[in-house]
């Protein structure tokens, strides 16, 4: 079979099969990518996850571009994200069609009621799992509750504020006030 | 070309373009699309996000989709995970070819290292706006205090972290949920 077709299919499985995306989806990318196909070394795909994790965009699948990329350059890159994105497009819109009609169901609303307050505790869960992450020295700390406060209490559009802070990033770099 | 797709891809290229972190990161400007376009309520990224965690796929991608079937049926879903995917198409495709010079750039590490702390006080905004509307406001959208949906929450946050459920998926919290929504009729 044609290597971009294995490509889009191979990536098919991986964004059909794993719920969640991010990390979760990293045994599932090593057993396709690694074990199975042999096209990219473990140490590749750690790599690939650490540039994903730090750019912009949807981690998994920054990965599936990189990892595309590598194969088959551009069109690789372009079929893997394709590939990767193609089982949510189908499955979320076949729900976003009947979710309206499920949620006037009474028993429906109950269940989402539950359901939100699951969804509450689930956010509180990544905020803080991304907190411990990424809030690691005092300046860290302040970015983080300036940003909390900037976002709560004025209009700044939230694009200007991640901007904002790379440049306070480089800044402080050049000030030699942070080392990386 | 028809406006709706033209703004679906203005707001979701920007989405991609500017939320480092991947999914989670999204959901500040998820919050923030009400307020410009009515594609959906404040509200529906609730139901969003419970769609997204309990679908197959990256949840970034999964509530692009479904915010843009809210905006423009099938096609908008089309459109505004397209639109969010090609910013990280593009900048990946770059950095692939200097990879490791661009892992090791003082300046890309000093403004990634003050953007990743940033980035999680927005989100954390997005779920002090999601606590408000999943729980603060009743279904006539005047303000409650909802005492026992929040011991609720409470307790679902503390078994999520119990080391013996920690790796439990999202997905069977929301029919633990879905069923204490029912017994309760919440």
């Amino acid at each position: 079979m044609n290597e971009l077709l294995q490509l889009y299919f191979a990536f098919f499985r991986i964004g059909g099969l794993t719920f969640g995306g991010g990390l979760t989806m990293l045994p599932m990318l090593k057993y396709e990518l690694v074990e199975k196909k042999n096209w990219v070394t473990e140490d590749d795909l750690l790599n690939y996850y650490a540039v994903g994790q730090c750019t912009p965009g949807i981690i998994a699948v920054n990965v599936s571009t990189f990892v595309g990329y590598k194969r088959k350059g551009i069109p690789g890159a372009i079929i893997s994200t394709l590939g990767m994105i193609s089982p949510s497009l189908i499955i979320v819109s076949i729900l976003a069609m009947f979710v309206q009609q499920f949620i006037e169901n009474p028993y429906v609303a109950h269940a989402v009621g539950g359901i939100k307050v699951v969804v509450c505790a689930l956010m509180l869960n990544t905020v803080i799992t991304m907190g411990k992450k990424s809030m690691v020295s005092k300046i860290t700390i302040a970015m983080a509750l300036i940003g909390f406060a900037l976002a709560m209490f004025t209009p700044i559009p939230t694009v200007l504020l991640v901007i904002f802070a790379g440049i306070i990033g480089i800044v402080l770099y050049k000030m030699g006030r942070l080392k990386v | 070309m028809n406006s709706i797709f033209l703004q679906l891809f203005i707001e979701f290229f920007q989405i991609g373009l500017f939320a480092v972190g991947g999914g989670p990161a999204t959901i500040p400007f998820l919050m923030d699309i009400p307020s410009r376009h009515d594609w959906y309520a404040k509200s529906d990224v609730v139901n969003m996000l419970a769609i997204s965690e309990s679908t197959p796929g990256p949840i970034g991608i999964n509530m692009a989709t479904y915010a843009g079937f809210h905006a423009a049926g099938l096609a908008g879903g089309i459109a505004a995970t397209l639109s969010l995917v090609l910013p990280s198409l593009i900048v990946i495709v770059i950095i692939a070819k200097i990879l490791d010079k661009f892992n090791e750039n003082p300046y890309v590490k000093s403004s990634f290292a003050m953007i990743r702390p940033v980035v999680t006080g927005l989100i954390a905004t997005a779920v002090c706006g999601i606590f408000e509307t999943a729980l603060f406001t009743a279904s006539d959208g005047s303000f409650q205090f909802p005492v026992f949906s929040l011991i609720l929450c409470a307790l679902f946050f503390i078994a999520m972290n119990l080391k013996k459920l920690n790796k439990i998926h999202p997905f069977f919290w929301m029919v633990a949920g879905a069923v204490v929504g029912l017994v309760f009729q919440m």
